[in-house]
């Protein structure tokens, strides 16, 4: 392993999965539900085209290193989109029987039993999945080592070529490791998929950052293509009064401090928290905090709920958990009393109300982390790495995707992004996948 | 309320519904509980010599997540003392007096069939049922299907038997044969008063693939068993049939084999059934079954305005025919209800890959697909046309169905999994009626 272990005491232990690994039963009497649709709606609904309905014949069928093998190969990260994607607007979402009121068939839950299981069979037995072709001498850069880069280090070690994944971060594995919500995944099996990867052969520099350790022309001269796999940025600010003030947390921040952090805790003296936001990673913190605290946990929203980012059924959850939404309230400063946080000033259409908080919580973005950056290749006006439909950029040797191409999407784009440049670098070689 | 009541070949009934001699008639206890649940009777596990039994002996079929669809066992006939047995058959004879009690035996000499008949009847069972169909262990010994399967030992055997009793004798038989007749016959040359079928199947249930064993296991090995349940009601029916069409055989019939709920017992009360015999559904469901059974029944016979079961024994017989004399004429089409659609395109791949290449995705255009297959072009004007997209209701995943192409197989409406979506329509044509044997009669086949 080439990171330091995760500490043992970590926030997100505590948390429970909201979707646990099925036993052998559960899974056998969810995969025998599945219809097996012809040109399933499923696979359609996934950015990675997993043939949904074949891997869960194979559970129903006992191969389950077959099954795990459908979902891998075109996903190398099958196991953690099993646990992170909202499969209720994608796959599941799509499913034949929403048509005929029978419950769709929990296809996240299947795809983590077949790839858990898959992996299982790996160790028990000694034999890979998948392995390596001999090298073909071909070197490629990737630049952070995140789902995007993961699956196209993935798919081009596999293909025989010197994948070098450079991360920033001592941690690999991007939000999975860092963001996601950890009744979803937590950090130690984020970074249990990662190892899976790298022992491909996928080689990782921890701890070394473009522009600080090394720039594109260096990696341009070393490498036959680059891919950037940048992600996103540090949380964007508000910009109002009192945001210096200890006590106001940028959401990926916090979240990351939930997940990653030795002995983090949220103080007893939170009463109340303010989470300026309305998207999924909004949504995620407040779902997080109402979990782990018994303080008051308010989304605070400029617009109404017809128009949030969020998903609405993570909002349903949310509420379960008594995540409650102000609407229409514009953040205008946060309320400050010998140096604490003591409220948020918003304008509502009745005029000003200071929300009683202790805590304010920014997830209102984050920023487009390529404007920094000098990466030889053009940006549209939103700050987003501009590729073609295969992930080439405006250079000829540098590929991009994940969420520094689209602003921020799931993890199974990035995947998908990801295995689709590796796939345009091999032909682009001649060389074949 | 119809009445249920039967009288098969002098033995009263309340109804056609009687327990199989098989695990779930095994003792007095078990058939007291049974009538009380509402069977009408029961057949008592075979009595003989008794034997001793294995373990496990039991082995199922699953099909995609459906229990027991076909079942099978390698268990004997009663291991419990003959003495016994008999007392409990008095006791139950004692206290359900109107509920009809026939002891199955099975045991090799004229003497030993002359004593055991004897015993059954100071028992008081209302009848004897002759047990030449089990086709594993008591087989290998000389007696059930091994009788059953030598017409002219079945018929020997049956004549002891005609000899001593003095109540009615069914004579069950096994399935494990070229003809049903063959047997069926010759239990009636040799006097029975009725049949009952089918015994068990002769079957391997599966290979336990990492021991190499055939199931069901008995340590590091295994034998063929007797195969039942709802996966054997097809092969159970036709044999029944068969005989109930049957001129030389004339005698009543107790249908046996995979019958499961009321729907079952009608279709083989239909087929010439007088009773029914039910096993595996109560090993899977218990004697409860039997409730939805009788209630259906009734609400069925009342439906139809027949006033007691007698009347639809062998309703179905008279339509059941050969295939020469089947109307090459008649002619039904497949439609998809695109309201209930689910766009599983089930249907789609079975009619593409296991029939006739006539049912499209909606991504196939209608007219486009005319207009290159010269064949559909031809035929086109044969039968009323409907356009497929005034069937899609704007849902992309419907498909639609060729209709001069389809030859109203019927397996896409098999395979849709939504309850009366794709349905068989029936088209009316001019030339009328017309079979094979018709052809052959006129020259022209």
């Amino acid at each position: 392993m080439s990171w330091s272990p995760l500490p043992t005491d970590r926030l997100e232990q505590g948390f429970k999965d909201k979707r646990p690994l099925y036993t052998r039963a559960e899974a056998l009497v969810e995969a025998n539900r599945c219809l097996y649709c012809h040109d399933a709606p499923c696979i359609k609904a996934c950015a990675t085209g997993i043939d949904i309905p074949h891997f869960i014949k194979q559970i129903a069928h006992d191969n389950l290193p077959g099954a795990a093998k459908t979902i891998l190969s075109v996903n190398m990260l099958g196991a953690s989109c099993a646990q992170v994607c909202p499969v209720e607007v994608m796959c599941v979402g799509d499913c034949v029987f929403n048509d005929l009121n029978e419950t769709p068939i929990n296809i996240g839950r299947l795809q983590r039993y077949a790839t858990t299981e898959g992996l299982k069979y790996e160790n028990t037995s000694g034999r890979r999945l998948f392995t390596a072709k001999p090298a073909n001498g071909k070197k490629v850069a990737l630049i952070g080592a995140g789902p995007a880069s993961l699956a196209c280090a993935a798919y081009l070690a596999l293909a025989g070529v010197k994948a070098s994944i450079f991360e920033r971060d001592p941690l690999p594995g991007g939000l999975n490791t860092t963001g996601v919500a950890p009744y979803k995944l937590k950090a130690d099996e984020s970074l249990d998929e990662v190892q899976w990867i790298l022992d491909h052969g996928v080689e990782l520099h921890g701890g070394k950052a473009l522009g600080r350790d090394f720039n594109m022309s260096d990696l341009l001269d070393e490498y036959d293509a680059v891919f950037l796999g940048l992600g996103l940025g540090a949380d964007h600010h508000l910009g109002i009064p009192g945001e210096q003030t200890p006590g106001v947390w940028g959401a990926t921040a916090l979240i990351r401090a939930i997940k990653n952090e030795a002995g983090f805790k949220v103080p007893a003296e939170i009463k109340q928290v303010a989470i300026v936001g309305a998207g999924n990673t909004a949504i995620d913190i407040a779902h997080e905090l109402a979990e782990i605290t018994s303080a008051q946990i308010s989304m605070v929203y400029r617009r109404s709920e017809s128009d949030m980012s969020g998903y609405a059924h993570e909002m349903a959850h949310a509420r379960q958990v008594d995540v409650r939404l102000v609407e229409n309230a514009r953040p205008l400063a946060i309320e400050v009393s010998a140096g604490k946080v003591t409220g948020l000033r918003v304008a509502l259409r009745s005029g000003e109300e200071v929300l009683p908080c202790q805590w304010v919580v920014q997830a209102i973005g984050q920023e487009r982390i390529a404007t920094q950056l000098d990466l030889s290749v053009d940006l549209d006006e939103k700050g987003r790495v501009k590729v073609n439909e295969f992930g080439l950029t405006s250079h000829d040797r540098i590929y991009a995707g994940g969420d520094c191409i689209n602003g921020g999407k799931e993890v199974v784009n990035a995947a998908a992004d990801g295995r689709e440049s590796a796939f345009a670098m091999l032909k682009s070689w001649g060389l074949e996948a | 309320m119809a009445d249920l009541s039967v009288n098969m070949c002098g033995i009263q009934s309340p109804n056609p519904f009687w327990l199989a001699s098989a695990p779930p008639a095994n003792t007095g206890e078990q058939i007291m509980r049974a009538f009380d649940a509402g069977w009408g009777g029961a057949v008592w596990k075979t009595l003989g010599t008794p034997i001793v039994n294995v373990s496990s002996r039991f082995g199922s079929i699953d099909y995609d997540g459906a229990k027991v669809v076909g079942f099978n066992n390698i268990e004997l006939i009663t291991d419990r003392p003959l003495d016994v047995n008999f007392k409990e058959i008095a006791e139950v004879k004692k206290r359900y007096p109107k509920h009809a009690v026939i002891v199955s035996l099975m045991v090799e000499t004229k003497e030993e069939w002359r004593d055991i008949i004897k015993r059954s009847e100071d028992a008081g069972a209302d009848g004897l049922e002759l047990n030449f169909g089990c086709p594993h262990g008591m087989c290998e010994r000389g007696m059930g299907s091994s009788v059953g399967q030598e017409p002219a030992v079945l018929e020997r055997i049956t004549s002891w038997v005609m000899e001593y009793a003095n109540i009615p004798v069914l004579v069950k038989l096994t399935p494990n044969i070229g003809d049903i007749l063959d047997p069926g016959r010759a239990a009636v040359r040799g006097g029975a008063s009725g049949l009952s079928l089918i015994n068990t199947i002769k079957s391997v249930m599966g290979v336990d693939l990492d021991r190499m064993v055939p199931l069901p296991r008995v340590g590091d090995a295994s034998t063929n068993g007797g195969y039942c349940g709802p996966a054997v009601k097809p092969i159970a029916m036709h044999m029944v049939a068969a005989l109930a069409r049957d001129k030389e055989v004339g005698i009543p019939i107790s249908g046996i084999g995979g019958i499961s709920n009321w729907r079952d017992a009608a279709e083989f009360i239909a087929l010439g059934s007088t009773t029914v015999q039910v096993c595996t559904a109560v090993m899977h469901h218990g004697y409860r079954i039997v409730e939805d059974m009788i209630d259906g029944l009734s609400q069925f016979l009342d439906e139809k305005g027949m006033t007691s079961v007698e009347q639809l024994i062998g309703h179905a017989i008279p339509n059941y025919k050969e295939w020469g004399q089947l109307d090459l004429n008649y002619r039904v089409i497949a439609e998809i209800n695109p309201e209930t659609c689910i766009g599983c395109q089930l249907c789609y791949v079975a009619c593409q890959d296991g029939a006739h290449q006539c049912i499209h995705l909606a991504s196939t255009d209608c007219d486009a697909y005319h207009g290159v297959h010269d064949h559909a072009q031809s035929v086109r004007t044969k039968w009323p046309s409907v356009r497929h997209d005034e069937l899609h209701d704007g849902k992309p995943r419907v498909p639609w169905v060729d209709i001069d192409e389809c030859v109203g197989c019927n397996l896409c409406e098999l395979v849709c999994p939504v309850p009366g979506c794709i349905t068989m329509k029936e088209i009316a044509n001019p030339a009328g009626p017309e079979s094979w044997n018709d052809r052959v009669a006129k020259g022209l086949a």
